[in-house]
Order: structure tokens, then sequence, then C-alpha cells
């Protein structure tokens, strides 16, 4: 079991009459890339202020390599922040931006000269070190930002949507980027994102975080195959639920009877602590869609419905249905350009394997200041 | 009028080719630019000429007697005059310093903070700006007498302080307002304490400001004239001088310390300028 590095307890902010963060409980490892993640407004961004010392927690405490940290200022803290407006310095050089760290600490020159030679190297912008910030793109910039907390070797960094400025095409790449340099140098990062697919991309373990809460926390194969809630389901990508009852949870594999008259199939483990009514889902590329001639196959879930809309995405086909009980239910066919597609307004039949259904706890309806994904 | 001869010999307005008619509406905007460019410099021109007018003993002023350089050459020949400028350069710079560094304090308060009493203190700097000079200058007056305060330099200075307060906070406040709070947590970030923050990232970036809002207070403090009459007591400085001197004739002298005031202030504009080319 590695080392907690970070460690919250009972951690609450308030403003005024709202709880942005609400008892919080998180422990984060040595050498982690830890994602948060959630729509605005979910409070992701004001714990980790409160972790970078830009907040104090109304409540609750904050340690750090096993030191609380709960009421230091920032500048006493071994923690290095990537602000998501890079916030580089306009009236300082590369070099100075990235060394202001190191001046602080009083480290000598010629250490100086070498370790931010050697920074600049890890983000791959070797002899940007005269120029203005001004005089570089978005994405090196970012970079810019990223040695100049790195520089410092803090024990944990902090990034915030760093990556939210950027075009698609150089996030892809500065996701793989951060990936390779978080290896490189062992640091543990924890990283504030809405964006689902980078925060699968990059973290070792994420955290899904909404009313300031922490709806789930898992490994991100774990979170996308089994989401714990109907918001988690549905933050992290597309999902179709439909809602059922418990018939018979005496076996390995559990019936569930969802509105329309079918019976679906749920491994029994995950139906721990529900009932009798419970919501049951399936990801989109786990259905394979077939005409709705004679029986399904043995061994699959199987739910029946009529072809709304087709779309041609290029990788695949998506398809949406309309199911049983006025569900719409997404489908992800890969193009593999062997059967003819399915037309619009025919009749369809949805089959998957039972374990790849999960099973849902209810959410409440999204507020509308949240940010549909 | 041969202008006008040509017009009715040659071609009428309605025969003249389209691209002559543009030509000549081309010139409109130049000539206008012109005109209102040397509206604005005339008088200056006026002044820095009559640096250079000739004048014996007797003080006559605005009649031009040809070419000299004697008022280069005997610059600090009048001490009234000489001690007056003193006087004048050293309020305006004392008075510069004290009104940038309570200027720029109360627009990073007005712009940072959210207090009791920021509605007014704002309310209270656009009157400082829009009141009545003679105004301002009256009233500080009967405060000095009424408190005892004998009238002097001193005096001077804290009127001029007053005034000038109130243009650095709006200069400096306006730099502020595009002023990204991220730079300064990223300073703390990285080890600096709030003092080094500001002196390596704040006060930096507002500089600007402050240098722009130090050289508009110099500009007035120096050429001040109504409240300073007010408050001066005895002491002369450079304007209550000329104004005194107008009726006897102005000599050639003040007009060569106006023009070197002048220049001083163009050179300070122009390395203001290098230095925000070279940052940039």
């Amino acid at each position: 079991m590695p080392d907690v590095d970070v460690r919250l307890e009972g951690v609450t902010k308030r403003f005024g009459e709202v709880k942005a963060v609400d008892d919080l409980h998180l422990e984060i490892q040595q050498g982690e890339f830890f994602s948060l993640l959630g729509p605005s407004g979910c409070g992701k961004t004001t714990t980790l202020r409160m972790i970078g010392g830009f907040e104090e927690p109304s409540a609750g405490g904050i340690s750090l390599g096993g030191g609380d940290v709960t009421n230091l200022p920032p500048y006493r803290r071994n923690v290095n922040t990537v602000f998501q407006s890079y916030a580089l310095f306009p009236h300082l050089s590369i070099f100075e931006n990235i060394a202001f760290g190191l001046r602080r600490k009083k480290v000598d020159r010629s250490e100086v000269q070498r370790r931010v030679k050697e920074s600049l190297d890890l983000v791959d912008l070797p002899g940007f070190d005269t120029r203005k910030p001004t005089q570089l793109s978005g994405g090196q910039q970012q970079r810019v930002a990223l040695a100049r907390a790195l520089v410092n070797r803090p024990r944990l960094l902090l990034l915030d949507e760093p990556l939210g400025a950027l075009d698609l095409k150089l996030r892809k790449q500065m996701q793989l980027e951060l990936k390779r340099i978080q290896q490189e140098v062992g640091i543990t990062f924890l990283y504030v994102t809405h964006d689902q697919e980078e925060a699968m991309t990059m973290s070792n373990r994420l955290a899904v975080m909404r009313h300031g809460r922490i709806e789930q926390l898992d490994v991100p194969e774990r979170m996308y195959e089994s989401p714990a809630t109907e918001f988690v389901a549905g933050f992290l990508g597309a999902s179709n639920l439909l809602e059922g009852q418990i018939l018979d949870r005496s076996s390995e594999l559990a019936n569930v009877g969802v509105a329309g008259g079918s019976t679906v199939r749920v491994p029994t483990a995950r139906l721990d602590g529900q009932g009798p009514t419970v919501k049951v889902g399936v990801r989109p590329e786990k259905i394979k869609l077939e005409a709705d001639e004679g029986d399904p196959p043995a061994g699959w879930n199987s739910v029946s419905g009529t072809l709304r809309v087709s779309t041609f995405v290029g990788v695949s086909h998506q398809y949406t249905v309309n199911g049983p009980a006025d569900s719409t239910l997404t489908v992800y066919a890969q193009n593999l350009g062997a059967e003819p597609a399915p037309r619009e307004g025919e009749r369809v039949r949805l089959l998957w394997r039972p374990e790849h259904t999960f099973v849902v706890q209810p959410s409440a309806p999204l507020a509308e200041w949240e940010e549909e994904q | 009028m041969s202008v006008v001869l040509a017009q009715e010999t040659g071609r009428g307005p309605g025969l003249a080719p389209a691209g002559a008619k543009r030509r000549w509406t081309r010139l409109v905007l130049p000539v206008y630019s012109g005109l209102v460019l040397f509206y604005l410099v005339l008088p200056i021109l006026v002044m820095i000429l009559y640096g250079f007018n000739a004048s014996g003993p007797k003080r006559v002023s605005f009649r031009w007697q040809g070419f000299s350089l004697f008022g280069y050459t005997h610059l600090f020949a009048k001490p009234d005059l000489t001690t007056a400028l003193k006087n004048s350069l050293f309020i305006a710079v004392v008075s510069t310093v004290i009104a940038s560094i309570l200027g720029t304090l109360i627009a990073l308060a007005l712009v940072r903070y959210r207090f009791r009493g920021r509605g007014v203190s704002d309310f209270v700097l656009f009157m400082n700006i829009s009141a009545p000079e003679i105004v301002l200058g009256a009233s500080l007056l009967s405060l000095f007498v009424s408190f005892g305060v004998p009238r002097g330099i001193l005096t001077i200075i804290i009127a001029h302080v007053m005034f000038n307060i109130a243009y650095v906070a709006v200069t400096v406040r306006a730099r502020l307002a595009g002023f990204d709070r991220h730079l300064e947590e990223a300073a703390q970030d990285l080890g600096a304490g709030p003092w080094i923050t500001f002196a390596k990232v704040t006060l930096p970036l507002i500089w600007a400001g402050i240098l722009a809002g130090g050289l508009l207070a110099f500009a007035l403090s120096i050429d001040d004239f109504v409240i300073t009459n007010f408050n001066a007591g005895t002491t002369q400085t450079f304007p209550l001088w000329v104004y005194g001197a107008v009726k006897v004739g102005i000599p050639p002298q003040v007009f060569v310390m106006g023009t070197l005031i002048f220049g001083f202030g163009v050179l300070i504009a122009l390395l203001n300028v290098v230095a925000q080319r070279r940052r940039a």
C-alpha cells in the first residue's frame, strides 16, 4: 500500500449560504494521477483551491504528506499549481518565469540555470528561455506553466483544467504528454476537469463530484463499466437506463423485469442493497443491433424497439432507438462494413451480454445550472 | 482668387472627371487634421519662439525684437524667478511622489476589496476632479486660516497632494481593471509572500499606470495657479511669478523655462513609449 500524500477529512466550504464543498473525505496516494471530475459548480475547483491554499475550508482538515496544512498560506505549502489561465508573468522572460519559484527558495545561480534548462527540456521547449510569454502560442504557454510548477519539485501538483483553452487536437496531444511527464517525474498530480474523456485517459483513479460531494471514486474502467449512480452513468459517456422490478435474485444472474415486458439479466452481486425497483443500464457500444425476427439468441439480454435515427459518424454508426415505455436508447456500432445498416423506421432488437448490465442508484434530476454532458 | 478664376475659365465642377473630384475629397481629412494639430501646438510654438526673443534690460514681451539667445545665456539672471521655479519644482516633485503613493493605494483598495464606504470614496474622487478649482482653493484657505496654519510651501504641497490623488487613483484604477488576479496567486503558489508578490508581480505590472498618473500629477502641480494662489502666503511659485510679471512685461527667461519644462515632459513621454515598446 503506497503512502497517502493528500488527505481531506470532512472538508466543507461555504460561500454565504451556498455549500460549495460538503463534508468531503478524500485520500490521494503518493505518485498517483488523480482526477476530480464534474460539471461546473460541483465544487471541484474549490476543493483544488483549498488544497493549494487559496481558500480556507469552513470546516475540516487537509494534510499533506502527513503534515496539517489546513490554515497555511499558499507560499508555505509544498504544492504547485497550473492555472487554467496559465497565469504566466507577462513582464518576465520564460526563463525568469520558470526560475521564479527557485529564486524565492534562494537556490544558487548555477543550480537555477541547470534546473530551468532541464524543465524546459522536459516540456519540449528547449531554447525558449529568452522569449516573453506573449510571443508563445497557447499550447506553448501551457507547457511553460507546467515547467514553472514542476521545476520546484513539489510534493503535489494541482492542475485546474489546464487544457481547457486549447483546441481539440492539441488537447489530445497534451493529455498524452501530461501522462508521460507525470510518469517521468513521479510527482502526485491532482487534476480538475469537466471533460470525462480527459479524466479517463490520464487518471489512475478519479472521483466524480456533484453538489460538493463525491458521487463515486474508482479507477476509470470500473467507473465507466459500472457507474454507481444515474448521474455518474450520464456524466461518463452516453448510457441507456431502464427502470424495472427485481423478479428473482436466487441464482448468479438475477432477473429484472423492465417496462415493456422484457426481462433483463444482471449479475446478482450488483443488486446488493437495492430493490425492489431498480434502474439498470448498458453502454451504447456494448449493444448489438439486429432485425427483430425470430427468437433472440440464448444468453443475451434483449430489448425490442423501433429505429428512429441512424447517423453515420465514420468509424461507427450511431443509432437512436425508441425502446419500451417511451425510453430512448443509443447504440454505437463499429463500422465493420460487413452487414447492411438497418434503416430508419424498422423494428430492431438490442442485444447485450448480462455481465455488461450495470445497476445505478437514482439521482436527483439535473438542476438548471448544471452542464448537460 | 486665382482658384476661382481657374474654375470659371476651365472646366466647371460638373464637368470635372470623377478622379479629380475624389482627389479633392481625399485632401479634406489631412487638411482638417493638420489644422487641429496646428491649433493644439500653436501656443507651444509661440512659447518656444519667444524664448529666442531679443530683449534688453527692459521688460517688453509681446513684440518680436529679433532673434537672440539672451534668454538661454541669462536663464538665471532674475533671482526672484529662479527661486519661484525652484519652489515649483520642489512642490511638484514632493506632491507627485506623495500623491502617487496614496493614489495607487486607493486604486488598489477600490478595485480589490468590497468595503463599507467604497461607494463614498469613489464619489469623493469624482467630486475632487469635477469641483471647480476656485472652490477647492478658497475652502482650503478657510480651513488653513481657521486652524491657524501659516501659509507657505507646506500648505501648497498639502493642496497639490489633495487635487493630485484623484488623478493618480483614476489612472491606476484603469490599469488594474484588466489585471489577472491569478498572477498574484501564481506568485504566492511559487513561494512568494505578500510583499514579494507585490514587489515582483503587482508593482511591475501596474507601473506604467502609476507613471502615467504621476506625470499627470506633476504637470498639474507645476502649472497650478488658482489653488496655489489661495494657499501660498508670501511664497512665490513659477505660475504666480509669471502672473505678477504680466502687468509689467514677461522676460524671455519665462518662455525659456516653459520650453525646458515642456521639453522635459516630452522626453519622459518618449522614454515611456520606448520602454513600452521594448517590453512588448
